[in-house]
């Protein structure tokens, strides 16, 4: 079986340059680095505090410190990868805010290990995807993707849909990459388990399904 | 199974799986995997799904910026980007 096709952001070999300029002073540079990465950091965002408004706070809120930290970046790394790392704090901040009475952090619900064990294996429908329309297709992965630790979420985020490498996304999480694998492992194999019930082959009657549920 | 390697038992693919998906994996640990894969369907659909799983969100558009929020998010970032360099 082929591996996956990671999508990733473009390696653009001006950003150093933008970076550069922006340090300068130069905001019309700044403002490249913004249209270059704000859909990522909105998503990233979005996936990891769950709500709009706040999600909307941290694209503001992680552009704005990038640029006022714009000296303390060292250029060791690339740029996104620093602005990853400002966006999950900013987000985790969010998180903690919405509940008040419990500490939030990328270490919660994440400490057992026999999640990793697939409760039920049923194959999939040929195409399980067509099974719903688009936006109930989105309500489900939206709602499955919320049922995950935000642990395991932010790292599936950043690996899986943003195409971050598994040392970048360990940088950004300030994580070690065995860290990462294994959360990486259990967070792909909870998804799994979770869309079974929505895409397994019982499910693949041929009609479109107008209700989820 | 091919002479002298060594059977791949459900666990320990398992373990291996991520690498696998990923493609970052040496050789002749693929190919025990792959031989494990053959006769173990269990596996084989646990692998197929993962990846399809992978797949879907990969290509969903879920969490999509909508045009005109990004244009007043970036208004809004660069001007609070000025306001703040004045300050400096």
């Amino acid at each position: 079986m082929p591996p996956i096709q990671s999508k990733g952001v473009e390696t653009v070999s001006d950003e150093l340059a933008l970076v550069r300029a922006a340090k300068r002073g130069d905001m019309g540079a700044f403002e490249q680095l913004v249209k270059r990465y704000d859909r990522n950091i909105f998503r990233i965002a979005q996936h990891i505090t769950q709500n709009r408004e706040d999600a909307e706070d941290v694209v503001q809120d992680a552009f704005l410190k990038s640029f006022q930290n714009l000296e303390q970046f060292q250029e060791q790394s690339k740029f996104y990868t620093w602005l990853v790392r400002i966006a999950v704090n900013e987000s985790l901040m969010k998180l903690r805010k919405r509940r008040t009475a419990k500490t939030v952090s990328l270490d919660e619900d994440v400490q057992t290990e026999d999640d990793a064990v697939p409760r039920e294996v049923a194959d999939w429908a040929p195409n399980p995807e067509q099974l719903y329309k688009q936006e109930e297709l989105r309500e489900i992965l939206s709602r499955t993707i919320q049922g995950l630790p935000s642990g395991f979420r932010t790292v599936f985020v950043l690996r899986d849909v943003e195409g971050l490498s598994t040392e970048e996304t360990a940088e950004a999480l300030d994580l070690s990459v065995p860290a990462v694998k294994s959360r990486l492992l259990r967070a792909r194999l909870q998804l799994r388990e979770r869309l079974n019930k929505y895409f397994r082959k019982s499910n693949a009657s041929g009609e479109t399904r107008s209700e989820v549920r | 199974m091919h002479p002298g390697r060594q059977e791949v038992k459900c666990a320990e693919f398992l373990k291996e799986l991520t690498d696998y998906l990923d493609g970052v994996i040496d050789d002749r640990t693929r190919a025990e995997l792959e031989d494990h894969l053959h006769w173990c369907h269990k596996c084989y659909v646990v692998v197929s799904t993962t990846k399809h799983t992978i797949e879907i969100y990969r290509d969903s558009q879920l969490y999509e910026l909508p045009e005109d929020l990004r244009g007043r998010l970036r208004q809004a970032i660069m001007t609070k980007c000025a306001a703040s360099k004045k300050k400096h």
